[in-house]
């Protein structure tokens, strides 16, 4: 958790990612973000989030991107 | 004669009285409810301003159909819409404001909480609680009114860190809307999905071209760009068959490969603009969408969207360049090299200049920069023509038809926006902390490099100040941290160098 914690605050230094739960819905995320963090989390997890995977529930909060992640793994 | 946009709507109404022209994810309007609303908000307008004409009126904007019908309904009281994007940072919105000096201010976001105390700004559902129109009155307005009236501003990146506001008036806007319709055989099947902020002159061809054909314009929500699969369902269920949009929306459905996995939408027209088009990314659409037609666009906001065109017959391979093609009818594009001479041969570099009606009525309250970028035509000394230097550069193929190289200056595209450099170091170098700094784009990685000199790293500290100042597309990327930055022999940051650490940095 600590390590996707790290890749979302080096995309978005500006947003407390720890606290947020709307990432999407409350459009604090753009599409730029979505592509950097996938990017970033399917080199250093070694996974592959795939368009399916790409849905508001996974993406709303850390926790919720971290659980899709261990899942994929 | 058509010489004001609002003929369009009028005629749709009179046509199609009860077809849906606007849709969002909340509500739909019909061509009868589009005039009539907007006819009410300028009645609104008029009580309040009075015989005010040619002046600008702001609004601010949302994903909304209500935006568009705010925008008509200035344009029925003859005075001139920018719209403007509130969520943008409020030093950057101020500034517009000091250069625009918005007679009134119409509020025409979903849900806000702030607007209803702030003198001169009206919400719009309520001016629609109105059912007042003064017939009498619009009539007059369009009696007087002329083609070169301006109909909006849409404000740019501006390299001095001030926004510029690019005026546009209703015989350019009527002039993109019937090349488009002639070049491509646009009828009135054809429904438009809306990608691009109305404050992003994208845009104006889904209003505008909608209107000219009485169209269905879907706004589509900003969510669904982040969630490829959903965007693509979401054109299935509202049977959009036509999309005008910036490249890096069509970038991301490819991205992802999202058309692997969900059924392809069914499209008729794929229009892009906004930067250059990866052909990897083309021809991914191209597989699973075979039927469409797929145009390339190039033109910047000063000259009304655009003014050359390329569609895609041919294949291309992954590495190859897509042109930008060939003029548009009643624009003309040209190619001068540095002393100002038209280049006529292939394969030589110059500068794209464009004449035509296209043409915006400049910099809205800034004839200095204005002056300067719409120049006299110098191969013209007999009578006055003006053209528009893009500040774009590029040469003819073999073809003749023109290929986009590079830019002269320091402006760049990222995300399909364009953005000054030198806005953002304006913004940066405006940080106490900071002694110096400067921006490089590093076009392969598509990032914005900051190179800052201060006494310790504090990347976190520079987010936190520029979101102050300036939209979230235009913060950089990556920061590079110096004690002591390198410099050139004239004591001026050496740009160069700094170039080649981020290659050096990257390897």
């Amino acid at each position: 958790m600590e390590q996707l914690l790290k890749i979302m605050s080096e995309i978005r230094p500006d947003v407390d990612f720890e606290k947020e739960t709307q990432l999407i819905d409350g459009d604090i995320l753009d599409s730029f973000d979505i592509i950097s963090i996938v990017g970033e989390v399917n080199e250093q997890f070694q996974v592959e989030i795939n368009v399916n995977d790409l849905l508001p529930e996974n993406f709303n909060s850390a926790k919720a991107l971290f659980e899709l992640i261990q899942k994929l793994r | 004669m058509y010489y004001n946009i609002l003929q369009y709507l009028e005629r749709n109404t009179k046509l199609y009285p009860d077809k849906i022209a606007l849709e969002d994810d909340k509500r739909s309007i019909s061509y009868f409810e589009y005039e009539n609303k907007a006819k009410i908000i300028a009645t609104f307008l008029l009580d309040k301003i009075g015989t005010t004409r040619n002046q600008p009126i702001a609004v601010l904007i949302d994903r909304n159909i209500l935006s568009i019908v705010a925008f008509m309904g200035v344009v029925y009281s003859g005075n001139f819409y920018v719209p403007v994007d509130a969520s943008m940072p409020k030093e950057r919105v101020e500034l517009i404001y000091d250069t625009l000096r918005p007679t009134l201010i119409i509020d025409a976001r979903n849900q806000n909480e702030m607007s209803n105390d702030i003198h001169g700004i009206y919400r719009i559902e309520e001016i629609l609680l109105h059912t007042q129109i003064n017939e009498k009155e619009l009539l007059n307005i369009r009696e007087s009114a002329i083609d070169t009236d301006p109909l909006y501003a849409i404000f740019t990146s501006g390299s001095t860190g001030i926004p510029k506001g690019v005026a546009v008036s209703h015989k350019s806007v009527i002039d993109l809307v019937e090349a488009f319709y002639d070049t491509f055989s646009f009828d009135d099947c054809v429904v438009i999905g809306n990608q691009a902020p109305f404050d992003f002159d994208v845009s104006v061809k889904d209003i505008y071209n909608a209107l000219k054909c009485g169209a269905v314009l879907e706004v589509l929500p900003k969510k669904l760009f982040k969630m490829p699969k959903l965007l693509i369902e979401y054109l299935g269920e509202k049977k959009i068959n036509t999309l005008i949009w910036a490249v890096s929306a069509l970038r991301i459905v490819a991205d992802f490969k999202t058309l692997d996995s969900v059924d392809s939408p069914d499209l008729r027209y794929v229009m892009f603009s906004g930067e250059v088009m990866p052909v990897k990314v083309l021809n991914y659409w191209k597989k699973y969408v075979p039927k469409a037609r797929y145009v390339n666009l190039y033109g910047p906001t000063e000259i009304t969207c655009n003014c050359t065109y390329y569609e895609i017959k041919k294949d291309f391979e992954n590495d190859e360049f897509l042109p930008i093609g060939k003029a548009f009818v009643n624009s003309r594009v040209m190619l001068l090299d540095e002393e100002r001479n038209l280049i006529d041969t292939d394969n030589k570099l110059g500068e794209i200049c464009v004449s035509g009606t296209c043409l915006a009525l400049g910099y809205w309250n800034n004839a200095e920069k204005t002056d300067e970028a719409f120049i006299q035509n110098p191969l013209i000394t007999a009578y006055g023509s003006k053209i528009y230097a893009t500040g774009d550069m590029g040469y003819y193929d073999n073809d003749g038809n023109i290929i986009f190289k590079s830019r002269k200056d320091y402006q760049i595209k990222h995300m399909g926006h364009r953005i000054e450099l030198g806005e953002i170091e304006v913004a940066l170098n405006s940080i106490p902390f900071l002694i110096i700094s400067c921006c490089l784009y590093d076009s392969k990685s598509e990032k914005i490099v900051c190179f800052y000199q201060s006494d310790k790293e504090c990347k976190k500290e520079i987010v936190a100040e520029l979101s102050k100042k300036l939209p979230k597309y235009m913060w950089p990327n990556v920061y590079i941290h110096y004690t002591d930055m390198p410099m050139n022999k004239n004591g001026k940051i050496d740009r160069v160098a700094l170039g080649e650490q981020l290659l050096k940095i990257k390897a």
